[in-house]
């Protein structure tokens, strides 16, 4: 879209001429979503959209005990040292962040009296500072007032390296500092399109200084209140068996009107997703389960009849094949998968077509994720305003056979294609998951239809995801041919979702396989837009450099996108619960409320 | 008899060490990274993981990180959890009471069903009530409890719904409710795990019965006119327990082990899903603390059974 024609309709909005949800259905024409779209809108002085959840209810509690069961309970309940997003779901019933996500990826203010944007002075043109303004009267569970010296305190505690919090490059980057006791100003080093990071959602929890101010840096585990949280949440904290339980009951001085609907709140962990739905679904005994990674097959059985059902929320979770481009079998200075090696078969970009024209999405939706996944041919499939639409995806046994004749690859007497005496053998990793190994089969079927062996691998979980520098088999040393994983899309912008592909970030024996580019891929195009869209601080622009970086993986097979996940919860038919895709199950626990 | 007592456990101080070496080395090179969840996530640069692994010592050389395990635990230190981030010791005893509860019931139906079972039958071999506590011992011990548990789930709670099969240590009620609430929803559990052991139980008392009835000192006491009762209990049973004794000794530190698939299907709160959680999780300090405390109560348990076995029979002497 022109730039000129942006800022008129930019105008329009602000003058009143176009109503939003036009502009932003102009926006998702052009392939634009509605975040992004919003923090256009926020940029060019209007201001954000905020889709409140609905919540009929007219008082506050009454709705009895709210039960929740997560087949892996929170095991620690202090957020900035939340290891998997059970202990933020488990923290975030008790603390709150100043904004978190609804489900059309508006910021939804929980803490602050407002959303920053150019017309209320909280965002600055050149894109360098946020101002955040705190509700006032808002108390802590133990009466003490949260003032703007609470989130400077969050803001020293996670960056110190010393805490060692996994929310440090949330809080890195920036300064913060108090402008009044309800007021403070976001200083970024560097342009930041992407405001809305820190002090939002999962990360941006924010503790009490009062109780953790001794406890900051090196004596951080010490802290009795790791495991006693004191926060501004609907519920306030009761017990905690960490991997076991965690209880709440109502929050009676709640900082919103009617808030919370539920008396009390029980977080119940362990055992399986499969008897975790049928517990909520089958049996009525629980109001709510996360994370249904059940086959949708067994979902649809135990809703025939039951008391509960399944609800999607949409992210940008990716399930995808990524293709090594170094050579795994060829050791360099002692280090296989070595940049100073190209691989022998895959180098060659219509090996690599052939092997994205040889998944079969539909058949991998229709038998194993269902509801849960929609077919994509792009790496990035969210929010929508950075959805490229110029991609599309094909699975083509005759085409992949005529790409790979043309590369020179011959058909051989076992039905394997050779080349130079050479036979065309890959090797396919991935974490052992179920629905994972039945991929892995159903693309081993197609590449065998074409003449390409494949071997399958699988590596324990713990062992495929662990930054473990002695154990080979990790996918960032990536020690095959090619491999199948996730990678979940935290928060409603691509800038952390695609600089991994940097250049600069490849795993090598050098930076301890911790570079996040494992592929290896290395493209001087795709480097220049990452750089550009850094510090772009027009959302245009910005979305328009991301949309070309995924056509850049695309267009050179970098990646081959399987399935765009959805998350699946189970939840009682009577239970409204507020999900969104862009944020945490429990990050907008007080709007749940029941019905009938 | 406390000089023989005092010289065990001597011996004993040996042999957990070499356990705890063993056990420690093993976890140590096992492959795995209690922060691996952290890896896939954008938000958390891989320094961060890096750093976390080095300040958790994960990084130093095996000899030394056992060397601060072992003087820790000499000092009552049990370790920290990796993954939790609290000391061993409370998350262990946050979970024994439950433990203690669930397996100690299961363990005691099973007694109570076996003993009575194994030495009736013994007392009329072949006869129809031997043949049918034999099929129903051998139907028992041949169903796996991952099995009979979801089983019974699928009868009692998702068909009948009389009972609920998530366990919850968080009962809202008080006195008498409570204590039937706590009741109802260890049946299944207990029911699961105490059949089990109940019928492999029932054959060993059945068979240890069946070698001591046949002996002579029997027919004696017979001939002297003493009643079947008698003569059951005080003559047969007595010295028939001893290898009862041994086996159900060396079963009692899994009560405090926990069962760990059915705690994972009925979702209790025991040390055997601690342990499972741990594992899965690596989450070292806690698998090493439970494994550790775990072999000595094997020790312990042995100990006790050679005592007791001096008490069943004196011929037994403690040197």
């Amino acid at each position: 879209m022109l730039d000129k024609e942006l800022r008129s309709m930019i105008g329009d909005v602000k003058d009143g001429r176009m109503d939003r949800r036009a502009f932003i259905q102009r926006l998702a024409a052009v392939g634009l979503t509605a975040p992004m779209a919003n923090q256009i809108l926020a940029i060019g002085g209007v201001a954000m959209a905020q889709s409140p959840n609905p919540y009929p209810p007219t008082k506050r509690g009454g709705g009895g005990p709210l039960k929740l069961l997560w087949w892996q309970g929170p095991t620690l309940l202090n957020p900035h040292f939340a290891t998997g997003t059970k202990d933020q779901d488990g923290s975030r019933i008790f603390y709150e962040p100043l904004a978190s996500w609804d489900v059309n990826g508006h910021l939804n203010p929980i803490l602050a009296a407002e959303i920053p944007s150019i017309k209320n002075g909280g965002l600055s043109e050149d894109a360098k500072s946020v101002v955040w303004k705190l509700k006032p009267g808002v108390k802590w569970h133990d009466g003490k007032p949260v003032t703007a010296d609470d989130l400077v305190f969050t803001w020293e505690y996670a960056s110190d390296p010393a805490t060692a919090c996994v929310s440090i490059s949330t809080y890195s980057g920036l300064t913060v500092e108090k402008v009044d006791d309800l007021t403070i100003r976001i200083k970024f080093n560097d342009p930041t399109p992407f405001w809305a990071n820190a002090f939002v959602g999962a990360y941006g929890c924010i503790i009490p200084k009062h109780l953790f101010a001794e406890y900051k840096g090196g004596k951080s585990r010490e802290a009795p209140n790791n495991l006693k949280p004191v926060g501004t949440g609907p519920y306030k904290f009761v017990e905690f068996k960490p991997g076991d339980l965690v209880r709440g009951e109502i929050n009676p001085d709640y900082h919103m009107a009617n808030r919370p609907y539920f008396d009390s709140v029980e977080m119940k962990g362990g055992g399986d997703a499969v008897s975790a739905a049928r517990a909520v679904i089958q049996t009525g005994e629980y109001d709510f389960a996360w994370n249904m990674q059940v086959e949708d097959e067994v979902l649809l059985r135990l809703e025939k009849g039951g008391k509960g059902k399944t609800l999607y929320a949409v992210g940008g979770d990716i399930e995808f094949i990524a293709i090594n481009f170094t050579d795994p079998n060829t050791e360099i200075d002692g280090e296989r998968s070595s940049l100073k090696t190209r691989h022998p078969i895959l180098s060659d970009p219509r090996v690599r077509q052939a092997l994205a024209l040889l998944v079969d999405r539909d058949s991998v939706k229709k038998a194993i994720y269902g509801r849960a996944g929609r077919t994509t041919a792009n790496y990035l499939n969210g929010p929508e305003e950075f959805v490229s639409k110029n991609t599309k995806w094909e699975f083509s046994v005759e085409k992949a056979s005529a790409l790979l004749d043309e590369a020179g690859w011959k058909t051989g007497a076992d039905g394997v294609r050779e080349k130079d005496g050479k036979k065309l053998k890959l090797l396919f990793q991935t974490s052992i998951n179920g629905p994972r190994q039945k991929t892995q089969a159903i693309i081993k079927q197609a590449c065998q239809k074409a003449g390409i062996d494949v071997e399958l691998k699988s590596v324990v979980a713990s062992v495929f995801f662990s930054s473990d520098v002695a154990n080979p088999d990790t996918y960032s040393k990536f020690f095959a041919d090619i491999e199948m994983f996730q990678i979940p899309m935290t928060q409603p912008d691509p800038a952390l979702h695609m600089r991994r592909y940097h250049s600069r970030n490849v795993a090598t024996k050098e930076n301890k396989w911790q570079g996040p580019n494992f592929p290896r891929w290395i493209n001087k195009d795709f480097d220049a837009a990452i750089d550009a869209a850094e510090t772009e601080t027009d959302p245009v622009k910005r979305a328009g450099l991301y949309i070309k970086c995924n056509d850049l993986i695309w267009q050179d097979t970098a990646f081959i996108p399987v399935m765009h996940r959805l998350a699946v919860e189970a939840s009682s038919n009577t239970l409204r619960p507020a999900l969104s895709g862009w944020a945490n199950q429990t990050d907008n626990l007080q709007d749940w409320y029941r019905e009938g | 008899m406390s000089q023989y007592v005092l010289r065990r456990l001597m011996i004993a101080i040996p042999s957990l060490l070499g356990i705890s070496l063993v056990l420690f080395v093993v976890l140590a090179l096992a492959p795995g990274d209690p922060f691996s969840e952290l890896a896939t996530n954008p938000n958390v640069p891989p320094e961060v993981q890096a750093a976390l692994r080095a300040r958790f010592g994960l990084d130093d050389p095996i000899y030394l990180r056992y060397l601060h395990w072992l003087n820790a635990m000499l000092h009552g230190d049990w370790g920290f959890s990796f993954v939790s981030r609290m000391n061993v010791d409370t998350l262990i005893l946050q979970r024994l009471p439950t433990t203690l509860y669930v397996i100690g019931s299961a363990q005691i139906l099973a007694l109570l069903i076996a003993i009575p079972v194994g030495v009736y039958a013994a007392t009329k071999p072949y006869s129809l009530f031997d043949r049918i506590a034999n099929t129903l011992a051998f139907v028992g011990f041949s169903l796996p409890t991952f099995f009979t548990g979801i089983l019974f789930i699928l009868i009692f709670s998702v068909t009948l719904d009389w009972l609920p099969f998530v366990y919850t240590t968080d009962i809202r009620a008080t006195g008498i409710r409570y204590v039937l609430e706590m009741i109802r929803q260890a049946i299944m559990p207990v029911a699961v795990l105490g059949l089990f052991q109940a019928a492999s139980m029932t054959r060993f008392v059945r068979s240890a019965m069946l070698d001591v009835i046949r002996l002579d000192y029997v027919t004696t006491a017979r001939a002297k006119g003493l009643g079947q009762a008698k003569v059951i209990v005080k003559h047969v049973m007595r010295n028939a327990m001893i290898p009862v004794v041994t086996l159900i000794a060396l079963q009692l530190p899994a009560v405090f082990g926990g069962a760990i698939v059915t705690e994972q299907i009925f979702r209790i709160p025991g040390i055997g899903s601690l342990l499972i959680s741990s594992i899965l999780s690596n989450d070292t300090p806690v698998v090493m603390a439970v494994t550790f405390v775990f072999a000595c109560l094997v020790v312990l348990f042995n100990l006790i059974a050679d005592v007791l076995y001096g008490w069943l029979d004196p011929r037994i002497s403690l040197r």
